[in-house]
């Protein structure tokens, strides 16, 4: 037997491939909810009533402290039986919803440095302005706090991403598990994890490149101001 | 079964999570800073090839790099892991990789003044990283490790899938024993796994806390 059989690669490879869009998929919906609940904990965060301020973040220490893994099989093998809130789901709404809450904690982290980057005085004109507090979120803050943390963003949507094979844990149909149940029925592995392994590559490389593309680029454009300002400072 | 019954069973692979963890640990430590020096080289061999191995453990998925190196190195290199080694070898490659970026930023944000005035000192390049950059450097480095620990800890908790019995194993165990246990178990292995994490989460925040305490800001 050769040691890596190049037919038997050929033959499996549209199987893994086809996988991999189950794969993008949870990662999309899971960086969805991520994406929203991130900003949800961060607003909680910094909610005047300070137990629920509190309360919030322990939750966010807690989510972050604790492994993946073992958050997925709380989940699905657990939520359903907390008394009064628990429900059951599928498999692969149980990971998606874990994923996203996992992230959510440290998207919420970005969002705040974003928002505490935005000046002091853009607060204050919203109020000279006589902004009610909704406006001020939508209209003021988070237009001027969101762009600067977008490349930040991506970097965790690729995290996210390398993340969706402990799905395979749950028995979600992704990209690893495809893998493992088609190397099972011949008992040779090294074709199929070495397929995911490069897919996994071919695609989050070059989008670590795109991102760090974004964030040089972000970073010309708020330099930029901050140079005008010292030139004229050189020449006063 | 009560809920103290279920930490009893589940102690016993504390053992083998913490010995993983600072296995793992010193690993990530020394892969750390060979790659992280070797990313600063100046030879542009030792850069490529560098960049080459860190670029492909951040690219890829830890639990397929550890499915690779558990079950296709055997067959491919005849290269048997036992399963602790292997997460042992791969949690040190992985975190290893994330770990060296934080070495390489640390070094490179080290002002080039302290490189000119070493330069000037008549000191050669391996006292210079010694004596002026390292220390420097290593200062910013801190919450960066901080922060990995923490990450190693979680990561340690694949390795029940190659059947390495850590507490996420016993856990499975246990919930296949009797299913009506499941909220149990799996309430009181996030609480202490979540214990495990606070010595490191409470270090970490305090190194954060340190380093940006006085020192000159650019």
């Amino acid at each position: 037997m050769e040691i890596f059989d190049w037919s038997y690669a050929a033959e499996v490879f549209p199987l893994i491939f086809r996988a991999m869009f189950v794969t993008l998929g949870i990662t999309l919906a899971a960086f969805a909810v991520a994406l929203i609940v991130g900003l949800l904990l961060t607003l909680l965060r910094r909610s005047k009533f300070k137990p629920l301020a509190w309360i919030t973040y322990a939750f966010i220490e807690f989510v972050r402290g604790t492994p993946v893994l073992v958050q997925l099989f709380f989940v699905y093998f657990a939520w359903p039986m907390v008394p009064v809130v628990g429900f059951e789901m599928s498999a692969m709404t149980a990971g998606i919803a874990t994923l996203g809450i996992h992230y959510s904690t440290y998207l919420s982290e970005i969002y705040r440095s974003g928002i505490e980057a935005v000046d002091q005085g853009q607060w204050e004109a919203s109020r000279a302005l006589n902004f009610n507090k909704t406006k001020t979120w939508t209209k003021i803050i988070l237009p001027q706090a969101i762009p600067p943390i977008i490349p930040m963003l991506g970097n965790y949507l690729i995290v996210l991403f390398k993340e969706t094979p402990l799905l395979m844990a749950i028995s979600v149909n992704e990209m690893l598990l495809t893998a493992r149940n088609l190397g099972s029925q011949v008992f040779s592995f090294v074709e199929v994890y070495t397929i995911v392994g490069l897919l996994f590559l071919l695609l989050s490389y070059p989008s670590s490149l795109l991102v760090g593309f974004a964030e040089r680029r972000m970073n010309n454009r708020y330099m930029r101001k901050d140079k005008k300002v010292k030139k004229e400072n050189v020449i006063s | 079964m009560e809920t103290i019954d279920i930490v009893g069973i589940l102690m016993r692979g504390v053992t083998v999570t913490v010995s993983l963890l600072a296995a793992a640990g010193v690993l990530t430590f020394i892969v750390a800073f060979i790659a992280g020096l070797s990313r600063v080289s100046r030879f542009k061999t030792v850069r490529l090839l560098t960049t080459v191995y860190v670029e492909f453990f951040r690219g890829t998925s830890l639990l397929v790099q550890l499915f690779w190196i558990f079950f296709v190195l055997p067959q491919l290199f005849d290269i048997r892991l036992e399963p602790f080694l292997a997460g042992v070898v791969t949690l040190g490659l992985n975190y290893g990789a994330y770990a060296s970026e934080i070495v390489r930023s640390a070094i490179l944000a080290v002002p080039e003044g302290q490189t000119e005035a070493a330069i000037a000192l008549n000191m050669s390049r391996f006292q210079r990283m010694r004596r002026i950059i390292l220390p420097q450097a290593l200062r910013t480095m801190l919450p960066g490790f901080g922060n990995i620990s923490i990450e190693l800890l979680k990561g340690t908790s694949l390795v029940s899938l190659i059947t390495l019995q850590d507490m996420m194993y016993l856990a499975q165990n246990l919930r296949a024993s009797d299913y009506s246990l499941s909220l149990k178990v799996f309430a009181v292995l996030l609480v202490m796994y979540f214990v495990l994490a606070l010595p490191l989460i409470i270090l970490s925040r305090y190194l954060e806390r340190r380093a940006s305490r006085g020192v000159a800001s650019t």
